[in-house]
């Protein structure tokens, strides 16, 4: 690990230990705030009792399903869109203004038309994280840089094998900035809205614990989900350093 | 037959502190060199030979570690003495500012009457050929005239000594060329003692009047040649058989030093075929 | 030409829009999700109402608060990792970490440190704002051309004049990014925290219209928040071109 790494990781065991210890020593109320040592342990009981087996696989696979449906929706809208000039000059400020305003507060309209399934879950998911992967999709295409599509044409490659052999891997490194944005608001997304509305999911057993004034159980969530979403985001970003060495040129 | 003694440097070297493992690196080993008044001189040598180095010691953007550097008699000492004019190889344009803005923008900070500082934008810019782009940002022109922009810059504050490091590297060969002809044109006009730094061997023949010729790291100077070229020159002198021995001479001491800036010794292909 | 074809596509798009509206109408049913007539003039009717007024006070209080504690916060934090070289490299990964965290999870934290009360929100809506301002801050900083520096020193300015007038112009245009993002994400924090636990405010408003099966009300006030938010970015937008050209 490198000396920088060193000092992150050790800046990062610092504060933990302070908030430990100040927890410990009662700086901080008990009621406020439960140490660190604290939560792993709930959290490893509550793993472990199965309590919350089935939230896990509510929550995780509505996040999955989110995923999975804006990248594949997110690309081939934008390459639609890509296709079609005049239709992506209109779109555009749409899409400028996509993730300035608070999609979310449409998300009780959507409850109100779907009811309280993992549907309207799932569609709040989407339109959040969509929008991200179709821009992507856009600034990748058009970054392809010109002279690759007269290189294909020189090889004499159709419109399919031009495609997927140049276009795809030369746009590869941005579709990959949208599949981690999908990512990552895929997560939030899913998250905020079982918080808010959702009949079950981890997200609204955080809400109950909460209002239960259980903090063991809240903390223990709270943490499942934080140390969840940094691996995650974690291995993506490891995996576009790792992308972004070869594709030095050109990087978002 | 040289003019006065205008600045000079004496037993300097500079030495970068090592960092972590990486050892430290000496990019001047003891130079001397004086320099005279009125006079154009050019340093030629192979890249990371510490010609930029030796610029930024001149200029005291950066403190020796060894040796002194004196300027009109004064010691330089950590800042850029009142009289010195520095014109740098990256684009110092600045792109919020105007054509105008940016010639004014060091005479503004030092207190001179407005009347005052729009003549001497005027006569610089003028002079350089920027009059029609006063009002024009930066990002709309093209390279070349940025750096002009930035030896308007320099030129209003009535430097003694300009220093330009490699000002013309960025451009294409034809424009270095009259490049070298507009930074004749300054020399003359401004009677400035000109100090430049090329990677270019024909751009220092054609310029100076003195070259000095630097080894590869650690810098010091192999030879200094004087091109003895009347003052009014121009780029036309590439013509002269002179200029053909000049840089004939040039390439001849520095052929070796710039195979091992590239990392080779010069026996390169016997040494490759013995490994 | 193309300002006239521009102008024929977004109206094109917006009837595209109201007609995707009216069809979900037509398939929901009017408790569900009302048409964008009746939602119009009951906008009309609302949006003058006292207990409208009292409400978007409440937010635009909590959010003004919060966004000036954002960008104070998050500009210290930006200028301090840009000048400073090793906290940069030690921290972004950590701050940029954070920015992708569900922020959501750790609200009821929020709560339990801040209160129920608008300090809540507005130390929720900060959070969130925080992070775009330093990150954009600190990539700014360190993204000053050497040169610049250089060039000052040779001009003779003393430090306080290098940092009024070349230093701050630099990193204006992208302090500016992270300013708007930061605007749109406070705004979405101080939302968020008044969804979940509030009683004034316009999201307490929505949850409230939501829980009394009041379409009508949570269109509305939607539709509200929808428009200040996109007159409010491009605002910001067209002015940040205008910062962004120059460079």
């Amino acid at each position: 690990m490198t000396r920088i790494g060193i000092i992150r990781l050790l800046v990062i065991v610092a504060m933990i230990g302070a908030l430990e210890l100040a927890c410990r020593t009662g700086l901080i109320d008990h009621r406020v705030i439960i140490s660190p040592s604290e939560m792993a342990s709930a959290l490893a009981n509550l793993l472990a009792s199965g309590a919350i087996t089935a939230d896990i696989e509510r929550t995780l696979g509505v996040i999955i399903m989110v995923i999975v449906l804006s990248i594949v929706l997110g690309f081939a809208a934008g390459l639609v869109i890509h296709a079609l000039p005049r239709v992506r000059e209109a779109l555009d400020p749409f899409f400028a203004t996509y993730y300035a305003v608070p999609v979310f507060i449409f998300y009780p309209v959507l409850i109100a038309i779907f009811g309280l399934s993992p549907m309207p879950i799932v569609m709040i998911g989407v339109a959040t994280a969509i929008v991200a992967m179709i821009i992507a999709t856009l600034n990748g295409l058009d970054r392809v840089p010109r002279v690759l599509l007269k290189v294909a044409r020189v090889h004499r490659l159709g419109r399919v094998a031009t495609a997927m052999k140049l276009q795809l891997p030369a746009a590869a490194p941005y579709l990959f900035t949208g599949i981690k944005l999908s990512v990552s608001y895929g997560f939030i997304a899913v998250i905020a809205a079982e918080f808010i509305l959702s009949p079950a999911g981890l997200g609204r057993d955080i809400a109950d614990a909460y209002a239960d004034f259980n903090n063991r159980r809240m903390y223990a969530l709270i943490l499942f989900l934080l140390i969840i979403a940094t691996i995650v985001n974690a291995a993506l970003h490891a995996l576009d350093m790792r992308w972004a060495e070869r594709h030095s040129g050109g990087r978002p | 037959m040289h003019g006065d003694l205008h600045a000079r440097l004496a037993g300097v070297t500079r030495v970068y502190p090592g960092a972590g493992a990486h050892p430290p690196v000496h990019a001047l080993v003891p130079v001397d060199l004086e320099l005279y008044k009125g006079e154009f001189f050019a340093i030629v040598g192979p890249s990371g030979c510490g010609k930029s180095t030796f610029l930024e010691v001149l200029a005291g953007l950066q403190q020796p570690s060894a040796g002194t550097v004196t300027f009109e008699g004064k010691t330089v000492r950590g800042e850029v003495a009142d009289g010195i004019g520095v014109v740098f190889q990256e684009d110092a344009s600045f792109p919020w500012l105007t054509v105008w803005d940016n010639a004014a923008f060091g005479l503004r900070r030092n207190g001179i009457r407005e009347a005052e500082v729009r003549r001497r934008v005027e006569d610089a810019l003028a002079f350089m050929g920027l009059k029609d782009f006063a009002r024009a940002y930066p990002s709309q022109l093209s390279g070349g005239m940025r750096q002009r922009v930035c030896i308007a810059r320099t030129l209003v504050l009535q430097p003694r000594l300009i220093l330009l490091d490699e000002p013309f590297g960025a451009l294409d060969a034809q424009t270095r060329l009259l490049m070298g002809d507009e930074v004749l044109r300054l020399w003359r006009r401004t009677g400035a003692t000109v100090f430049l730094i090329t990677h270019a061997l024909d751009e220092a023949a054609m310029l100076a009047d003195r070259i000095g010729a630097m080894s590869a790291r650690p810098g010091h100077f192999i030879e200094i040649i004087e091109t003895r070229w009347p003052r009014e020159r121009d780029s036309t002198i590439v013509a002269e058989p002179a200029f053909g021995k000049i840089t004939g001479r040039l390439w001849e001491r520095l052929r070796g030093e710039s195979l091992k800036a590239l990392g080779h010794s010069a026996m390169a292909p016997a040494a490759a075929a013995a490994e | 030409m193309t300002a006239t074809r521009r102008a024929v596509d977004t109206l094109v798009l917006v009837i595209v829009m109201l007609a995707i509206w009216e069809v979900l109408h037509r398939m929901a049913g009017s408790t569900a999700l009302p048409d964008p007539v009746t939602t119009m003039s009951y906008f009309l009717h609302l949006v003058p109402s006292p207990r409208f007024a009292a409400n978007a006070a409440a937010t635009l209080l909590a959010f003004s608060i919060a966004l000036v504690l954002a960008y104070a916060i998050g500009l210290a934090i930006g200028v301090w990792m840009g000048a400073h070289r090793l906290s940069g490299l030690v921290g972004e990964p950590i701050l940029v970490a954070i920015y992708s965290l569900p922020k959501i999870t750790l609200y009821p934290v929020v709560l339990l440190i801040f209160g129920l009360g608008i300090s809540g929100k507005v130390a929720f809506g900060a959070m969130h704002g925080i992070l775009p301002v330093a990150l954009l801050t600190m990539g700014a900083i360190r993204a000053i051309p050497p040169v610049y520096l250089r060039s000052a020193r040779t001009l003779h300015l003393s430090p306080w004049q290098t940092i009024a007038t070349v230093l701050l112009p630099a990193v204006l245009p992208e302090v500016f990014t992270g300013l708007r993002i930061g605007f749109t994400v406070t705004l979405l924090g101080v939302l968020l925290g008044e969804m979940f636990a509030s009683k004034l405010g316009l999201g307490a408003m929505i949850m409230n219209a939501m829980s009394l099966a009041q379409s009508e009300e949570m269109m509305t006030v939607a539709i509200v928040l929808f428009t200040f938010a996109a007159i409010a970015n491009g605002v910001l937008l067209w002015i940040e071109h205008r910062l962004h050209r120059r460079v």
